[in-house]
């Protein structure tokens, strides 16, 4: 470990987090603690859980569980806590790391936005750096570093629009993969052997549209498409949408929220299918969540993010790397 | 010809893309919100210099490259190419001007370069960073005069003509970063 270089990284951190605490008990959030080995984690085609023995997992994120407490009536609660992603290293990515996830029932994905706003106005205001953090060479554009305000409010865009502006493609949502396919070639993306809907639409978005997002402020990007649902509810008013943002800032990704789909017939069949993914592609396939499923009958409309972070105290200190944000890096354990 | 994978991914790793090509200059694990993992990646062109940014979605594969470095020593000019011999094989071989270009200016005979190969043809020369070289011709210098910024013509005797602080004399020995081009320091005086 480098000390002194990375005791300011871990200052900050310490200093971020009293910050953020302090913030949600002022909101009225209770802070939960949730397992960390369960039965069955993430489903998600992308993520890899990592093995904990006696038929357990550690989590990739509290989502399930956290749920479940919405779903026995805790409206609003928060953890902050450790999550594991097998194989995910690099200056963004550990395999292990910190997550902030909360859930507001009755709420809207808006409200959940404001709490983003606020929250990366907390720990810039932390560490001292408002209305502007640093945004360091390696995340800047062009290689360049660059300064990035973070006061309210956020740029909104949808995915629509963000396609629509950046790589010229109109996508409703329902596009077949090979009608998506012929998009992405028209507006010069190189696809390699992509053949699913997902794979298709983010080589796109990684080519075209990511490296202008959260450039100017942090951005928020609305209204997924429906093949990306994950556990996100479709909009009432556009059903090839979900309601879903990410939040962009300074180069990095920073949280994932969702209008939480509640119908346990819907989430079922998602599961189902994202497990049959699995299995197509030679992945480990866990078990169905039928906790998670029965208690999705009693959870109220409810909207709830997680955000990463490490990578929150990497936005607000202009770190270069996760490894300048946490005692450890996995390859240093 | 081998194939590699988004973990074989590394400073240096030569690779074919779109006929030519590419060593990769830097790289980034990125994974998009809910995506598969792709790997970030700074190609330079080996020809051309020019270098692309590619998101290389973990499970692509790459095609290596057959291009390979050999030391080399400078020994002669002929009239439109140069020629320099393997230091470990004493072969000769024959590199057209224009492929190694405005380096040449900067290349004194002798020398010990790298050579790349691409499917066995010579494609460029790498010198060393730093060269050593003879002031041939320049205005008289003045004593004592180390006001920076403040720069003077001088020719080498590989042809190139360095920008040097003014208390450079004819005779003077300078170190040249071959990279820029640019004046370092005075190593030897007249």
């Amino acid at each position: 470990m480098k000390l002194p270089s990375r005791k300011a990284g871990l200052e900050a951190r310490a200093e971020i987090r009293r910050a953020v605490r302090a913030w949600f008990e002022g909101q009225g959030f209770l802070e939960v603690d949730t397992p960390a080995r369960v039965p069955s984690p993430g489903q998600e085609v992308h993520l890899q859980a990592i093995p904990a023995g006696e038929a357990r997992y550690l989590i990739t994120s509290p989502e399930y569980h956290m749920k479940r407490l919405v779903a026995a009536g805790l409206p609003r609660i928060v953890q902050i806590c450790r999550c594991w992603r097998g194989g995910e290293r690099g200056s963004h990515h550990e395999p292990e790391f910190t997550m902030i996830e909360w859930y507001r029932a009755g709420a809207s994905l808006d409200e959940i936005a404001c709490d983003c706003e606020a929250l990366i106005a907390v720990a810039a205001r932390a560490v001292g750096h408002w209305p502007a953090v640093d945004v360091p060479a390696s995340r800047g554009r062009d290689g360049k570093p660059e300064k990035l305000a973070v006061r309210a409010p956020f740029e909104r865009l949808t995915v629509r629009e963000a396609l629509s502006r950046f790589a010229g493609i109109a996508l409703r949502g329902d596009e077949s993969v090979d009608e998506l396919r012929s998009l992405a070639v028209r507006a010069g993306c190189n696809l390699g052997t992509a053949t699913t809907w997902d794979d298709i639409f983010f080589q796109v978005f990684l080519d075209r549209v990511e490296p202008h997002l959260g450039r100017e402020r942090p951005t928020l990007v609305f209204d997924w498409p429906l093949p990306l649902a994950a556990l996100a509810r479709r909009k009432p008013d556009d059903p090839l949408t979900v309601e879903r943002f990410e939040l962009y800032a300074g180069g990095l990704e920073l949280a994932n929220a969702f209008g939480e789909l509640c119908d346990p017939v819907e989430q079922r069949a998602r599961f189902v299918a994202e497990a049959e993914q699995r299995r197509q592609q030679g992945r480990a396939v866990y078990p169905i969540d039928e906790k998670l499923l029965a208690a999705l009958a009693n959870m109220p409309p409810t909207c709830g993010v997680a955000m990463g972070f490490d990578r929150l105290v990497m936005l607000v200190t202009g770190a270069d790397s996760i490894r300048d944000v946490v005692a450890f890096a996995d390859d240093e354990v | 010809m081998s194939t590699y994978d988004t973990s074989d991914i590394r400073k240096g790793l030569k690779v074919m893309m779109d006929g030519a090509p590419y060593t990769v200059v830097e790289f980034q694990f990125i994974k998009p919100g809910k995506g598969a993992a792709f790997t970030r990646t700074k190609f330079k062109n080996l020809l051309s210099g020019a270098v692309i940014e590619r998101n290389i979605r973990s499970g692509e594969k790459l095609e290596s490259a057959n291009v390979e470095t050999k030391t080399m020593q400078y020994l002669y000019k002929e009239a439109d190419s140069f020629v320099f011999m393997d230091t470990s094989t004493y072969d000769q071989v024959q590199i057209p001007s224009e492929t190694i270009g405005e380096d040449a200016l900067l290349m004194p005979e002798q020398i010990v370069v790298e050579v790349l190969f691409f499917n066995e043809r010579a494609v460029g020369v790498t010198l060393p960073n730093f060269i050593e070289q003879k002031i041939l011709e320049t205005e008289p210098g003045f004593r004592g005069d180390t006001a920076t910024g403040v720069t003077k013509p001088a020719k080498i005797s590989t042809g190139a003509t360095i920008a040097v602080p003014l208390f450079i004399n004819a005779g003077d020995t300078i170190k040249i970063d071959t990279r820029s081009g640019e004046y370092l320091e005075r190593v030897g005086r007249a």
